[in-house]
């Protein structure tokens, strides 16, 4: 009796220790500590299907997200699956051999995605895919419907439209736009927001075949658009933070913010009743196509060394279905770029479909992944010149020879 | 022959030294020296490349655009060096001196002088940001109460203002450490020989001259290097009040933020490089220890023994 106790014992206990092996924990690292609770649900949804797999959500703050994960990969010590930033931001860490390259094959349901959107998660020039793409971001004009209603106006369509409209914001006492430009970031989106349309597909495509630079008159007129804009930003705008800005529109004193489609969850978050609408960037010109800046924001990606790539490999699959789309449209408000999602709110919509007409917010998409980054120079400029201390002209030539200093087409 | 024997008191003493010992190793030695070696290499990212000599050091200070940006964030940190020496030491002498007086109310002040310090830096951030804020921050409200319009600036969204205004934060936080330090100093010059002097002379700046302040000589030193290493290491106020960028458009960039955007990357700049990043760190390092050391030496000279 002694003995089959003591077999009973050492057999549950082997089974115990040998458990863990059958199941596979894999860790998800992410910089969206206010998603956590959405993303916990996510994670059941795919654990149901998938019993045999446990996914860890482990959320860092976003700002210091890059330092923290590079060093943990560097280290030894990442995570299984992670999320990265599109585009070139994590070229130094999928260079370094860091990530698990996707395919077709691996990840089942990669191939239904956008090209476009593929093309973002290269994250380097080897033209390998690295990441799952989660979402687009749109720059555009998010304005407050009660106060468009209240006085009488509607989505301006050209720029003259945009100047009366602010106009008649500003006359009813209130901010025709919340927009400030002490944050640097700022300065890019509201260029994208604002002069998208100006600046046009044509200059983009040239840029891009290098046949032309940023001081190129339909860059210049867009930047020469902002500036005009500019006199219906809140006084001292110069010394108006983000946050400040943020908290000035989705309190209801503003009428327009210029910034990125990101803003919608936030401004609902901080006020629930706001009635919102959004539209592209205004045209110089009636007949002109409207644009709106579109970036992709970044990508869900496997470790190289994890222990578990197939329980990896299971988990990036799971994040192609339209189901987790819809959830990730729905429940978190973002624009998902999974064929076949299906937006409930009217806004997330209408984004959707703005995107099908839509120029790359250039700097992030081509000129931030090497020094000095194109963005810390627009930036720069844009502030400078919306300060009243450089002019259009000026802060264009800086930016395209801050540029030049890396880049051959723009030498000559 | 004398035997080193891990009995009793040397064993005792081994037990004490090694953990700190241990502790400074991994934790300062370490990280400086291998800071130093890092400089010396080419990064790709987290990837440690070839070695390149001095490349990364040519490349901070002398190959544009860096070169400009390191000269930009050093003559700021110049600035703020020698602002907060005149404002922050400067305005804590007197108050230290009208506290030794024991003027009308020093007991209160004694503590109201000293109790920004104790509030962490992140909250003396948010707070200012919040003060300076251009629509509703209370110092606009307060110059326009006081019809005083054309004060009411975007103090932090100014180039021409931006500086002056994280310098009059950061003495407005810290100008309770310099007072008390003087006021220890003051506390510890004898009686007999302020006693003395007053009867040699009735002028209170005779006595601040004569007799106080060589006498707080010692105190002066502490409170001179401790600002000069602070003012190169400046790093936390600016960022929470202007952010990585030393916005606006790098009017109060400092080589604490530069290093940090240099080697750790920012959202606009998806570049890392470690390599001119220890670079700058090491230099501002060098700069630092040589001249706190030599300053040091030279102030030590000035002081009297009594």
């Amino acid at each position: 009796m002694t003995k089959l106790m003591l077999r009973a014992t050492i057999g549950l206990t082997a089974l115990a220790v040998a458990a863990p092996a059958f199941a596979q924990d894999i860790s998800f690292w992410s910089w969206r500590q206010e998603d956590r609770e959405q993303y916990e649900q996510i994670i059941a949804a795919f654990e149901e299907q998938h019993p045999d797999i446990n996914v860890t959500f482990e959320p860092f703050e976003a700002q210091n997200y890059n330092t923290i994960l590079s060093t943990a990969l560097a280290g030894d010590s990442g995570p299984d699956v992670m999320m990265v930033r599109a585009h070139g931001a994590f070229e130094t860490v999928a260079a370094g051999g860091y990530l698990m390259p996707l395919t077709e094959e691996t990840v089942p349901g990669l191939g239904s995605l956008p090209e476009a959107a593929l093309a973002a998660e290269t994250l380097s020039s080897d033209g390998q895919v690295y990441a799952v793409p989660f979402a687009s971001q749109t720059m555009l004009v998010i304005y407050n419907k009660d106060i468009f209603d209240e006085l009488g106006i509607e989505e301006p369509s050209t720029w003259d439209d945009l100047m009366a409209v602010s106009q008649t914001i500003e006359d009813a006492g209130m901010f025709a736009f919340a927009n400030g430009t002490a944050t640097a970031w700022q300065n890019e989106t509201i260029v994208s927001a604002l002069g998208s349309s100006i600046i046009g597909k044509d200059f983009y495509n040239d840029l891009v075949a290098g046949e032309t630079d940023f001081t190129d008159p339909r860059f210049v007129e867009a930047l020469e658009a902002v500036q005009e804009a500019s006199q219906y930003f809140p006084d001292g705008f110069v010394g108006l933070d983000y946050a400040s800005s943020q908290q000035l529109f989705a309190s209801g004193m503003a009428g327009m913010f210029a910034g990125g489609s990101f803003e919608i969850a936030n401004f609902l978050g901080q006020n629930p009743d706001l009635n919102l609408g959004v539209f592209p960037a205004p045209v110089a010109e009636e007949g002109d196509e409207h644009l709106v800046g579109l970036f992709f924001d970044g990508g869900y990606a496997g470790n190289a060394d994890t222990e578990h790539p197939e329980a990896v490999q299971t988990f990036l699959s799971f994040l192609t279905t339209p189901e987790f789309g819809n959830m990730f449209a729905n429940e978190l408000g973002n624009i998902s770029p999974i064929p076949g999602v299906e937006f409930e709110s009217e806004l997330l919509q209408e984004v959707a479909e703005l995107n099908e007409n839509s120029i790359p917010y250039i700097m992030l998409v081509h000129f931030r992944y090497e020094e000095p980054s194109g963005s810390v120079l627009l930036q720069a400029e844009v502030q400078r010149m919306l300060a009243g201390e450089t002019t259009p002209e000026a802060a264009a030539q800086a930016v395209t020879d801050g540029i030049a200093t890396y880049y051959e087409p723009f030498q000559n | 022959m004398p035997r080193l024997r891990l009995t009793g008191r040397g064993l005792w003493i081994t037990a004490l030294i090694v953990p700190p010992l241990a502790v400074m190793v991994t934790f300062v030695a370490y990280p400086i020296l291998s800071a130093l070696a890092y400089a010396f290499y080419d990064w790709q990212g987290l990837q440690r490349g070839d070695f390149v000599g001095l490349a990364n050091f040519h490349e901070v200070l002398f190959t544009e655009p860096f070169a400009t940006w390191t000269r930009n964030a050093f003559v700021h940190n110049v600035i703020v060096f020698f602002s907060l020496m005149v404002i922050q030491n400067g305005f804590g002498f007197i108050l230290a001196y009208a506290l030794w007086r024991e003027l009308p109310g020093a007991a209160f002040h004694r503590v109201a002088v000293f109790l920004p310090v104790v509030l962490s830096t992140v909250i003396i951030g948010f707070l200012w940001k919040l003060f300076f804020h251009p629509l509703f921050g209370p110092v606009n409200q307060i110059f326009r109460g006081l019809g005083l319009d054309f004060l009411a600036q975007p103090w932090l969204g100014q180039s021409s203002t931006a500086l002056a205004s994280l310098i009059f934060v950061n003495a407005w936080a810290w100008v309770g450490f310099p007072t008390l330090v003087f006021l220890a100093g003051m506390q510890r010059i004898p009686g007999e020989i302020l006693d003395a002097a007053r009867m040699e002379t009735d002028s209170e700046w005779v006595v601040i001259k004569k007799i106080v302040w060589p006498l707080v000589a010692p105190s002066a030193t502490v409170v001179f290097i401790l600002l000069f290493i602070g003012s190169f290491n400046w790093f936390e106020l600016p960022y929470i009040m202007v952010g990585l960028d030393g916005s606006p458009f790098g009017s109060t960039d400092v080589l604490g933020l530069y290093f940090y955007r240099t080697a750790f990357g920012n959202q606009s700049a998806g570049v890392q490089d470690f390599g001119r990043g220890s670079a700058l760190a090491v230099i501002t390092f060098l700069f630092i220890a040589i001249v706190a050391a030599f300053w040091t030496v030279r102030l030590r000279k000035r002081e009297i023994q009594l």
